[in-house]
Formats: structure tokens, sequence, C-alpha cells
């Protein structure tokens, strides 16, 4: 694993197990009576987020707390251009704050990888416009295999706006390092033109995909793309595309319902699907902050101490052992004042 | 013998006068001796024989040019000077000085300025501060509408009929997207043999386009430009053109199906003619990788298959002409996210080179076609070989003879060097074949008898 992680394609089948299997071990120190680690005592971590996102930014929020970093959140909504500072400005008052990590949301495909050649500490991509949410993948592959007991020949169909959706793509290229069959299911005008070289397969029919999933994954519908001509109307959006009971039934007994969230509860999804057992959605959430903390510990729990600038590709993840199995390495990391 | 030789370099101040080129190789052929008087060639005899007689009268300035290729002083349809308005980014000077150390003695102008070159007075501003630089022509190109805006057109015979004898109008950076406001331009211009340069973009198909449509706007997320935006304005401006007998000139070819489109028109005895810019010719979007907006570019970098058909296209006459849309931006609006930043690219300093590199190195053209693509065809799609006829000193494109002005690039084939855009002219440092190794290197660029470069370096 590079030092940062701003794609889910980056990531490689041992640094995505690595991140899971630590994320594994976070949960369960999350069932203690003080659910909190010194591991990156002394670290500071800026979320540096430039759309609204309440729940990702306090995911991450509660991920960094619980391993005992500073935390600073930085809201800059609106382009930074907008706003009158440019984001390499932002990122160069970041670096002289000395930010050992700084995680990302912004409106830009791409602001992730422009960010981290101006800054020495590590990225974390918390999703950058219509591009990659690489930890949304990874907390939805933590919660399948905690669901279902395994990835590998996982048959998942991912249904909604695949065209402008991040958690689609990042889901793509982490599913496949997994081992999982991905289908996508769209209208045809709502999936990129070159779908045809992505790893996975596509339908335009929802419900002949269903008895064939064990996960199905349904995407937020945006009201604004009926104004592009993406789709005609929201009610026929609905009828074709809509996970409703009756649709649900065609799943196998053992199939899960997951969403990213917000919902939109009655367009892609029925309400009695959201509540159903199947669902996930609320597991999710809680997954989101292991995962997190499993990726900043990876990312940060390294080699260097604070103030040190990295080298490019230094980071080594550890993969042997993990956080609950190495507390006593991990005291020992934070004596250095 | 390198070009770090001293025996290049001239003792003479570098002065309009009389000069002795000597072993040049006219596009590439046999080492011949040149003999310049005043802004005329008026002299050529093969080396070894006749060079001494040619520079009998005393009084000549000798320069070695042996392994030099000769070339007519190469011409660009399409160029941004930025001034007036953004000084910031390149003046008519700093962008003419540029234009001549890549080998240029013309370069068109674009009217988006600030103000839009859209009236007589932009465009004699402009042409007046290329003669004061005196580092190449400078031939302003007029807006077809009246502030780039697409509604109404610009007083275009006014500005032909003014000091800077405008005959290309285009609204490049915005297409003329309305088939009528198209057609009644085409049609107008007839009245002083203009032609319309249409920057083939349509509109709806491209809002908020980052990237060419297709397996890296997929994998990146950006916002897709399909190649039938551009092809589907070229298509339907050919036939605007062949149903008006109008001239059309198609700037920045960039994929595959446009050159075809391009060829069936040319069948038909259309006057339609094209251009494609060096970094069409050598660079994909796999660099838009890096999401590093150096690779910004309006028409976006295309695919390798692209890039074959361009090269292909240019080299059997398809495609007429090299420009480069020089576009030069201040590093701020570079260094920033991929979707906030300017489109465009540098280009002038390399465009040569680049050719070099996609062309001749590939064995798809030789240094008479390189004349031809980026010296003759050019200039004669900008009416810069009729000018003459009137005018007397416009004259560009012509062959490197007895007759001709001395407008001449002496160019070196034989270096290897990484382009350093903190060494360009240019005000501006958005190249991107920054950092490339690439053939070649000019020498010496004569403007009219004048040297403009020598030794590899503005004469002052």
């Amino acid at each position: 694993m590079n030092r940062h992680l701003i794609s889910a394609a980056d990531l490689s089948l041992d640094d995505a197990v690595a991140i899971l299997d630590t994320a594994e071990e976070l949960a369960r120190l999350a069932q203690r009576p003080i659910p909190k680690l010194p591991t990156l005592r002394g670290r500071t971590v800026v979320n540096l987020f430039y759309e609204d996102s309440t729940r990702t930014r306090i995911s991450f929020e509660a991920a960094a707390k619980r391993l005992s970093a500073d935390v600073i959140n930085f809201s800059a909504k609106g382009s930074s251009v907008a706003k009158g500072e440019s984001l390499k400005d932002t990122a160069l008052t970041l670096q002289a704050m000395g930010a050992d990590a700084v995680v990302i949301r912004h409106s830009a495909s791409g602001a992730p990888h422009r960010l981290a050649r101006w800054v020495r500490g590590s990225v974390v991509n918390a999703g950058d416009g219509t591009h990659e949410h690489p930890t949304q993948a990874l907390l939805d592959a933590f919660t399948m295999r905690r669901r279902l007991g395994r990835l590998e020949g996982l048959r998942v169909s991912i249904v909604g706006d695949i065209l402008h959706s991040r958690v689609a793509r990042s889901n793509v290229w982490l599913l496949r390092t997994l081992g999982a069959q991905v289908t996508l299911v769209a209208p045809p005008t709502l999936l990129p033109v070159a779908v045809g070289g992505w790893p996975c397969s596509v339908s335009y029919d929802l419900s002949s995909v269903l008895p064939a999933s064990d996960v199905v994954m349904m995407l937020r519908v945006q009201h604004e793309r009926m104004s592009d001509a993406y789709f005609p109307s929201v009610r026929e959006y609905r009828r074709r595309y809509g996970l409703d009971g009756d649709r649900m039934a065609l799943l196998p007994d053992h199939a899960i319902v997951m969403h990213p969230g917000p919902m939109n509860r009655g367009i892609e999804i029925a309400a009695e699907v959201a509540d159903s057992p199947r669902s996930t959605i609320v597991e999710q959430v809680t997954n989101g902050v292991s995962v997190r903390m499993a990726v900043l510990y990876l990312l940060l729990s390294g080699s260097r101490e604070p103030d040190q600038p990295a080298v490019a590709g230094d980071r080594a993840l550890v993969t042997a052992g993990g956080p609950t199995g190495t507390a006593g390495r991990s005291q020992v990391r934070v004596e250095v004042p | 013998m390198s070009a770090q030789s001293g025996s290049r370099r001239s003792a003479a101040p570098p002065a309009r006068g009389r000069w002795l080129i000597r072993g040049a190789r006219p596009l590439g052929e046999p080492p011949t001796d040149i003999l310049i008087e005043g802004a005329l060639i008026t002299g050529m005899a093969a080396s070894g024989r006749g060079g001494r007689e040619l520079a009998a009268g005393g009084d000549v300035t000798m320069l070695d040019a042996s392994d030099l290729i000769a070339l007519p002083g190469l011409v660009d349809l399409h160029t941004h000077l930025r001034e007036p308005g953004r000084e910031d980014a390149e003046t008519v000077a700093s962008g003419t000085a540029a234009a001549a150390l890549g080998g240029y003695t013309a370069v068109h102008a674009m009217a988006n300025t600030e103000p839009v070159a859209d009236t007589a007075g932009v465009v004699e501003q402009v042409w007046r501060l290329g003669r004061q630089a005196g580092y190449c022509d400078v031939c302003p190109v007029g807006a077809v509408t009246a502030g780039l805006d697409g509604s109404q057109l610009a007083e275009l015979g006014a500005m032909a009929d003014s000091a800077a004898r405008v005959r290309v109008f285009s609204d490049d950076g915005r297409c003329v997207s309305d088939a009528t406001l198209m057609r009644r331009a085409l049609e107008y211009v007839k009245a002083f043999d203009g032609v319309i340069a249409q920057h083939a973009q349509e509109p709806r198909l491209t809002q908020g386009a980052q990237v060419n449509e297709g397996e890296m706007s997929a994998r990146l997320g950006l916002a897709g430009w399909p190649a039938v935006a551009e092809e589907a304005i070229i298509a339907r401006d050919c036939l605007l053109a062949a149903h008006v007998g109008s001239a059309l000139h198609v700037c920045h070819v960039s994929t595959a199906g446009s050159v075809e489109i391009i060829r069936w028109a040319k069948s038909k005895g259309w006057r339609v003619t094209a251009e494609v810019t060096p970094h069409h010719l050598l660079l994909t979007d796999e660099l838009t990788a890096s999401y590093d907006p150096v690779f910004k570019v309006n028409p976006p970098l295309r695919t390798a298959a692209d890039v074959a058909a361009l090269r292909a296209g240019l080299a059997d006459g398809t495609i007429d002409c090299v420009a480069t849309d020089h576009a030069p931006h201040p590093a701020e609006s570079k260094e920033t996210e991929w979707s906030e930043a300017a489109f465009g690219m540098t280009g002038l300093e390399t465009a040569l080179r680049v050719v070099h590199e996609a062309m001749v190195s590939t064995g798809l053209l030789d240094w008479s076609s390189v004349a031809n693509r980026m010296s003759v065809r050019p200039a004669a799609i900008g009416r810069l070989s009729d000018i003459a006829a009137e005018q007397g000193d416009m004259r560009h494109g012509c062959p490197v003879a007895a007759g001709s002005p001395a407008n001449l690039v002496l160019y070196d084939p034989q270096p290897i060097r990484q382009v350093d855009p903190a060494a360009h002219a240019s005000r501006s440092r958005n190249s991107p074949f920054a950092g490339l190794k690439l053939p070649g290197q000019v020498i010496a660029t004569f403007l009219r008898g004048t040297p403009s470069v020598l030794d590899g370096r503005l004469a002052s």
C-alpha cells in the first residue's frame, strides 16, 4: 500500500485484506468499555471537506479520535476558486500546520491526486467528484464479508447512476481485486459509454439480475439527472430501477440489500426494503468507523515520527498482527515524544 | 557540427544586409549556399562550387550552416498571443519571440482577447504591436461574431479593409454553433476572399466536458467529450461550405472520424482545409490519468487510434497543415483541480521538434513535406501568398529559391534534448512536453533578410 489512499484501484489484494482484517479487530475493540487506542497520539488528521457530507466527516472524525489523533475540521464549502484560496494554497497551509494525514472530500474528480503533490502527509480520498470513494467501497466489502462470510465469488449487483457514482467506481475496482463478480444495472444513459472495458457485466434489467445476486447495492439517484434527460421521470425510474418489496422477493433468501446513503426513500429504494432484515444500511454506517480507523492506522502508524517528512512510497502496510495484537508495540511507539 | 559551435556565430552584428548561408540543406536536399541581400534570397548554388562567386562583391556575413536543414519560415494559423487583456499570460512581443525561436516568421493571432478582436481598431492594434516587436509577422484573426457571443456577425468587412488586412475569421475557443449564422459568415467573406476557421465543438454535447469520452473519462470520473461533438459540426460545416461555395478551415482536428469526414469533403472538391496541433500528433488521453491540468486542452487529447489517424491524414494531405494552438496560461490557472483549470498548452517553441518526432522520425513526412505542412499550406490558407502581390513584403510560404522573400529557418536535426519550459521565451510555462526528450533545434530564423534568431537565441 502506498502512502496515500486515493483510488481503490491502487489496493492490492494483500492491502485490501489487511485493511478488512484490521477493521475486524478494531470493531471488536469497539465493544470494550473504553473503545479508544493510543496508537495515533500526537498525530494530526485534517478533515478537509469542500462538500457538505456530515456523515462521512463524522465517521472519519470518530475514527481518528478513537485512535487518539488530533483532529482538525476544515470546512471549505463550495469550490476552492469561488472561495478565493486555491487548493494548492490551502494544502501549503495544512502542510505548515504539520498535518500527518489529510482526509479530503471535494467536488472535483482528481482533487486528492493534486493535493498529494502539495502535502507531505498521507492523503485519504473521502470522495472526489464522480471519481472514487475508496473507504466507502472498503466498508461495503467489510459489511458483505461480515454478513455473508466471504467475498470471493460473491455476486454483487450495483444499481443506479453508475455514470456519476464514485461509490460504484470504487466498488468495481475493489470487488474485482477481492474476487467478487459485479453486475452494473442502470438505464444505458447512466452508464459510461466505455463501461464495456470494466471488469464487470452490465444489465439494463433489474428484475432479471436479482435472482442471481447475493448482494444488491442501490445507489442514490439525483433529481437533476431528470432535467438533463438521463431518464424521463422519477416515476418511470422507480418503476424500472427501484427496489420495492415485490422485486426484493426475487432475491435469494440469503441476499442482502445495501445503500451508501443518503437514501431517497420511495425512489430507488422502498421503505419496506430499507427497513427489512436484509438491509445493511445502518450496519454500513457502524462499519464505516472501523474501516476508516483501519485505514488511518495502517497509513499513519508506521515508521514515521511526527514532523518528519515522508519520502514518496515509503509506507509499507503492516500486514502481520494488528492494532490489538500489537498493542504493546503501539505503546512503545507513542513513547517517542 | 554542433549547435554550440562558435563557427555558427556571425562576427558581424546581425542586421539586414548581405548574408551567405553556407552548406544548408534546403528541404533536406544536398548542401547549398544561399545568398540573402536585403529582404530577398538573391542567389543559390550547390556548396563547394558557386559559393565564392555568390559572395563576390564583398561585405557579406558568412553563416556556416553545414548539416542544417533550411525551410521556408514557418507559418502558424493558430496562435493565442493574449494581448490585449491577458498580458500576464503572454504579450505580442513575448509570443512572437517564442514564435521566432520555434522557426516561425508569421503567426495568426486568435481573436479571443480582452477586448475581443472584433473591430478594425483591435486588429490594427495587434498588427501594429507585431510590427513593433519585429520578431515575426502578426496576422490578426478577426472574430466571426461580435464579442464571440455567437449571435451577431462582427464587422468582417471593416477588419478585412483595415491595415491588418484580415482574411481569416474565427470565434476560436467557441464554436459558431448556430447553423444559419455559420452559413451567413461563410457567404459574407466570399466578398474579400476570406475564410472561416471553425472551432468545431457542438456545445450541448460538451457541457462541462473535461476529457475525451471513452475509457479514460469513465475511469477518471471526468465528464466526457465525445468525438461526435467535433465530427457533427465538421460534417455540417463542410456541407454548408459546399452549399454556398465558400472556404471553410477546420481548426485543431482531433479525431479519426473528423479526418474521414474531411477526406470525403475534399474528394468532392469542396473548399475545405484543416489543421492539426503538434500535441494531438504526439500525446494521448492516457496522460490525463495524473489529473495534471497541463494536459487539459480543447479539444481534448484523444486515443492512440486517433493520433494514428491524424498522422496519416497529415501525411496524405487530408489535413493541410500543422497549427500550434499555442495557448499560454499563468501558473495559477494550471496549478489547481482539473475541472477548475484553464484549457490550453503552449506550443510555438516545440512545434517543429514535435513534428520531427511524430512525422519525420516515423517516416511519414520528409522535410519537403514538412515545409509544405508548416509553411506553404498555412500561408496559402491564411492568404499570405496573395497579399504579397499587392503589398510586396507580407509573402510567406514561398520556395527556398532566388527571388523569394528571405523568410527562412535553419534547423539542426541532430541534438536530442529534454524540453525545459523554464527556458522558453513565452511568458507561460504550460508545455505538455516538459521533460520529454525531443529531437532538433532551431538555429536561426530570418524574417525578410533580418535574423530574428541566431545561434538558437533571439537576435537582439
